[in-house]
């Protein structure tokens, strides 16, 4: 144990904590009534919040003491067992607000998604790790994403497209792991081409697709192209762009078309769907250079941002703290997620190394979309922020992920 | 190169949020204003307006409180509009129509939804406003009036209109403003000045106490208290003589140029516009374009002065050296000054002089003189703008520069007048053609409250001091340098000896020998004016309006006042004895003739108003 100590990178665990209590600080002004200012009060978020983050330093103690053999060799039964509780969901779990995302037990909450993402970051590390597993093979290709595919439609079919949409953090391990370009290529057209269509129309995209297409013929003339598969795919993605508008108003929830046409500029919206967005924008705006101070925030004190102390929880930071207090936490994590990413190349076991950059990917795109939802860049996914919003789920789902990695880590020299 | 994946997602995820956030926090500022709109309400505290007194101290116009209910659009959420409507006692279509012209007015700012509920209706609706977020109860003040009349001078408070907050960025939807008479002239200073409470609001528009500690809040100012010139007591009765009657009296004190009454007859009821019945009595008074309540007669009706201006000339003739007061002129029934062309005058006695003259209104000594004055100078133009200078130094042919929103300039010709109505240098022009002037009955045109002021600058032999209707504000005298100011005319002073002996002895042995008020030395000088109207696309000629003005005491003159009454006929029937009565009212206080008041209240016009209505022929001046 006292080894495991020394050997553990402590610059993840500061940034670790300096995360965890600024974010502890946010949630205190986010739930803060004025008549009863107690820290320790366990029925107001802030107090509970210190239970779930005292919790955590038990399960801290729990995963470094784990070992890691172990769980390289029960990474397929623990993922087994998150995507039977994912479907146990279904018939056992909770329903809240139209979803079923949570086991209930009496007071006590639990979201088993938040859980399903170690077990998919630990199966796919397990799969990838493999010897004669080469990401080059379609089947082996097949294979990584259904692992990842599965629980995300069961995710889907809660529904909670927002947590679903974070398993995309998976492509990056994949790629690290020799996926190739196509799929990256593929991905980012379809998303461009999703929007580009939603926001002009089917016709004028997919002329400009021909035009630029016709335009990369010559360019490319001297070079030698598969025509067969250019064509094939500019057909697709002309067929694609025309498909757009049947998927929009037949797939989509009328209200995830609402947060899309307000992001796309369509629809403006104060009162009904843009109310989310526009609240959280004033509260930041307002803050300013450097804000209003620490539990002065008008906007936060009105309560008028909604879902504040959780998926929100950036917008008391930006409204208190302005400009500089944002930026400086978004440069926390940012080197915390780069940290995470050169640890990971440093590992010599194959499998630290792909789990490495799951927990690292998975945190960044949670960072991704929840500041690009709060800050009115993404349409309104409701995910919260790692390590900052309040909840006990997703705070201890994310310190075990973070924390097996350190473990990891730390015993990489004892190889 | 699969390495460098992570680092270009951070790096260009970093340059995006910063700049984002850059963008929203420190460039637009629009956020910031919304978060104050959002957050922090704005208690609007309105003072009391100020009260309005007379010159004695008696009070003319208070206060009584009133409660608008508002809307802000920006906070208001879902909510039964057939439930809000029928707790406010309108119909969901209005309240509906209101809603949307408050969006109209301004998302963010405050519009009148219901106006001036009583204190019952108030205490009903407000338990119960709470639910409808958005909607609140506005106190303010209202006017209450201690008066039944003098709506002319006082004016009124309205709501504001569309124009007015253009105009003046201090006004919002709702507030009131004060609309002709005092109200509107001294705004500003009976309205005071708003105060603001900033308070921190929550979602739930709950109170979470002053916004950053109350230093934006600013304190509302009282409105300040005025008194004016206007004698209630003077004003009332000169208000109760004219009942029946078409026009206008205007006294002022000649020292000081003081308005001491400015009654208008028809007049109104000034509590008529307060409240919520405002309006409908406005739409009332405002159509009734026959006897026009709302047309201040003593300032705006323009009429050709008549005989009074013989005064006039009179003074302009000895200043000029073209008569003495000994000089005799024989009157054969009237003056022929062209070839076929004559003017025509009454009996009297025969020959006269500037003062009998002037005590018998001969037409034609005044036409003979008035000659001599404009051809003294080479050429008629010079005559003539001579002549107008003289009436201006007067005060005539412009605004006096009284305190009061309204007025008429009134008309006095010059050569160029002339020179453009006869073509002039094709056609040349006479003096003769001006002829009519010497009497007041050419082109000459004057409101009564501009004869009022002649007839101060006669008895103060040569000066006036603009007429104005202030006399203190909060107590304090106002000592305005515009109103403490002589304003010289261009007559020496001893020119005025004769004419005042003239306009004595009109009282003497004149044309209002029977007005006399007992041991007071008067001086007036009656007048008629001739007056048309259209009916049915003709000409036709009415009853001549009846005029007079006077001043009295004649060696300390105290009053000096002008009297017009519409169709009164000549000059001493009607306005003759209106004049005289006021003259003693306010000099005595009391009325020692009470047969000449009988006479005047049991005498009105209607039948002679109603003539040119009726559609039948019908005579005039009988």
């Amino acid at each position: 144990m006292p080894r495991i100590l020394n050997q553990l990178d402590w610059l993840s665990v500061l940034l670790y904590t300096i995360i965890i209590c600024i974010g502890w600080a946010m949630i205190y002004s986010a739930s803060l009534e004025t008549t009863d200012p107690e820290i320790l009060n366990f029925s107001k978020p802030y107090g509970r919040q210190i239970i779930w983050i005292g919790f955590s330093i038990f399960l801290i103690v729990l995963v470094l003491s784990l070992d890691t053999k172990f769980l390289i060799r029960f990474s397929s039964i623990i993922y087994i067992i998150s995507i039977l509780l994912l479907a146990g969901l279904f018939v056992f779990g909770k329903s809240i607000a139209g979803q079923v995302a949570w086991y209930s037990f009496g007071s006590f909450s639990f979201q088993p998604a938040e859980f399903t993402k170690i077990a998919v970051s630990l199966a796919i590390s397990k799969y990838l790790s493999e010897i004669n597993v080469v990401l080059k093979k379609p089947l082996v290709q097949i294979k990584s994403l259904l692992i990842i595919i599965m629980p995300m439609a069961l995710i889907l079919m809660q529904p909670d497209a927002g947590t679903a949409l974070t398993f995309l953090a998976f492509i990056i391990p994949l790629y690290r792991k020799g996926l190739p370009h196509a799929y990256l290529v593929l991905g980012i057209s379809v998303v461009a081409l999703f929007l580009l269509t939603l926001k002009f129309s089917a016709s004028s995209v997919s002329i400009s697709v021909g035009l630029l297409s016709i335009i990369g013929l010559v360019l490319f003339r001297k070079k030698k192209v598969n025509y067969i598969k250019y064509f094939l795919f500019v057909g697709l993605a002309i067929g694609f762009v025309f498909s757009v508008n049947f998927v929009f108003n037949n797939v989509l929830l009328p209200h995830q078309q609402d947060r899309f046409e307000i992001l796309l500029g369509n629809k403006t919206d104060i009162k009904g769907t843009g109310f989310n967005t526009y609240q959280s924008k004033v509260a930041i705006g307002s803050g300013g250079l450097t804000g209003k101070g620490w539990l002065k925030g008008t906007q936060t004190h009105g309560k008028f941002v909604p879902a504040q102390h959780t998926d929100y929880i950036f917008t008391t930071l930006a409204e208190e703290w302005g400009f500089i207090g944002s930026m400086t936490v978004l440069l926390l994590y940012l080197f915390f997620i780069i940290r995470l990413f050169i640890m990971a190349e440093r590992q010599k076991r194959n499998f630290s190394l792909i789990y490495g950059y799951c927990v690292a990917s998975i945190l960044f795109i949670h960072f991704f979309i929840n500041i690009g939802m709060v800050i009115g860049l993404l349409p309104t996914i409701g995910i919260p922020l790692p390590l900052f919003s309040y909840g006990g789920s997703s705070l201890w789902g994310f310190t075990i992920l973070i924390f097996l990695f350190l473990k990891m880590d730390a015993e990489r020299k004892q190889l | 190169m699969r390495k460098l994946l992570p680092l270009i997602l951070v790096s260009v995820s970093l340059v995006i949020f910063a700049v984002d956030l850059y963008y929203i926090q420190i460039v637009d500022d629009n956020y910031k204003e919304d978060a104050i709109d959002l957050s922090v309400k704005k208690n609007y505290v309105y003072p009391q307006r100020g009260y309005i007194y007379d010159r004695d101290g008696e009070l003319l116009v208070e206060n009584q409180p009133a409660y608008d209910v508002m809307v802000v659009p920006f906070q208001t959420t879902d909510f039964d509009t057939l439930k809000l409507a029928n707790l406010l006692g309108m119909t969901k279509q209005k309240l509906d129509n209101k809603i949307q012209q408050a969006i109209n007015y301004s998302w963010k700012l405050p519009s009148r939804i219901l106006p001036q509920l009583t204190k019952e209706e108030y205490a009903a609706i407000q338990e119960r406003m709470y639910k409808y977020e958005g909607f609140y109860i506005q106190k303010r003040s209202l006017r209450s009036y201690d008066t039944d009349h003098a709506a002319n001078v006082l004016g009124y408070i309205a709501e504001v209109n569309r124009r007015d907050i253009k105009k003046n960025p201090y006004y919002q939807s709702g507030d009131l403003i004060g609309r002709q008479g005092v109200e509107q002239q001294y705004e500003e200073v009976l309205r005071g000045v708003r105060g603001v409470e900033y308070i921190k609001r929550d979602r739930f528009n709950r109170n979470l106490g002053p916004y950053k500690d109350g230093s934006y809040d600013t304190l509302a100012q009282k409105g300040k208290d005025i008194s004016l010139t206007i004698d209630i007591d003077l004003q009332a009765y000169g208000q109760k003589l004219m009942k029946g009657k078409r026009g206008g009296i205007v006294a002022l004190e000649p020292e000081t140029g003081e308005i001491l009454s400015l009654v208008t007859s028809p007049n109104y009821d000034p509590s008529l516009l307060v409240g919520r019945k405002r309006s409908r009595n406005f739409t009332k008074l405002w159509n009734d374009t026959i006897a026009k309540p709302l047309y201040d007669r003593g300032l705006q009706a323009v009429y050709p002065p008549g005989s009074t201006f013989k005064a006039l000339t009179g003074l302009i003739a000895l200043q000029e050296e073209v008569v003495d007061t000994t000089e005799n002129f024989h009157c054969y029934g009237g003056y022929t000054y062209a070839r076929g062309q004559k003017m025509g005058c009454h009996d009297h006695k025969n020959p006269v002089s500037m003062i009998n003259a002037v005590a018998h209104s001969c037409n034609s000594y005044f036409a003979q003189v008035y000659m001599r004055t404009i051809e003294k100078y080479d050429t008629p133009q010079q005559g003539i703008d001579n002549w107008h200078d003289h009436l201006t130094s007067f005060g005539l042919g412009d605004y006096l520069g009284y305190d009061l929103p309204i007025g008429r300039k009134g008309f006095i010709p010059d050569a160029d007048y002339y020179n453009r109505a006869y073509e002039y240098p094709k056609y040349e022009w006479y003096a003769s053609a001006t002829i009519s002037n010497a009497i007041g009955q050419g082109e000459v045109l004057t409101t009564p409250i501009q004869l009022a002021n002649v007839m101060a600058a006669i008895a103060n032999r040569g000066w006036y001091r603009k007429p104005h209707i202030i006399k203190k504000i909060e107590g304090q005298l106002i000592k305005k340098d515009k109103y403490l100011e002589k304003n010289q005319t261009t007559i020496d002073k001893e020119n005025f000896k004769p004419i005042i002996k003239g306009l004595h002895d009109v009282y003497e042995y004149g044309t209002a020998r029977f007005l006399r008020v007992p041991d007071i030395e008067m001086c007036g000088k009656t007048g008629t004016a001739e007056n048309k109207t259209v009916i049915d696309g003709e000409t036709v000629q009415l009853t001549d309006h009846s005029i007079f003005v006077a001043f009295a005491p004649k060696d300390d003159p105290q009053i000096a006042l002008a009297v017009f009454v519409e169709n009164g006929y000549w000059g001493s029937r009607y306005a003759g004895r209106i004049a005289s009565l006021m003259t003693e009212k306010y000099l005595k206080g009391k009325i020692t003739r009470k047969d000449l008041e009988q006479w005047i209240l049991s005498h009105t016009l209607e039948e002679e108003y109603a003539k040119p209505l009726s559609g039948e022929p019908f005579e005039i001046n009988q």
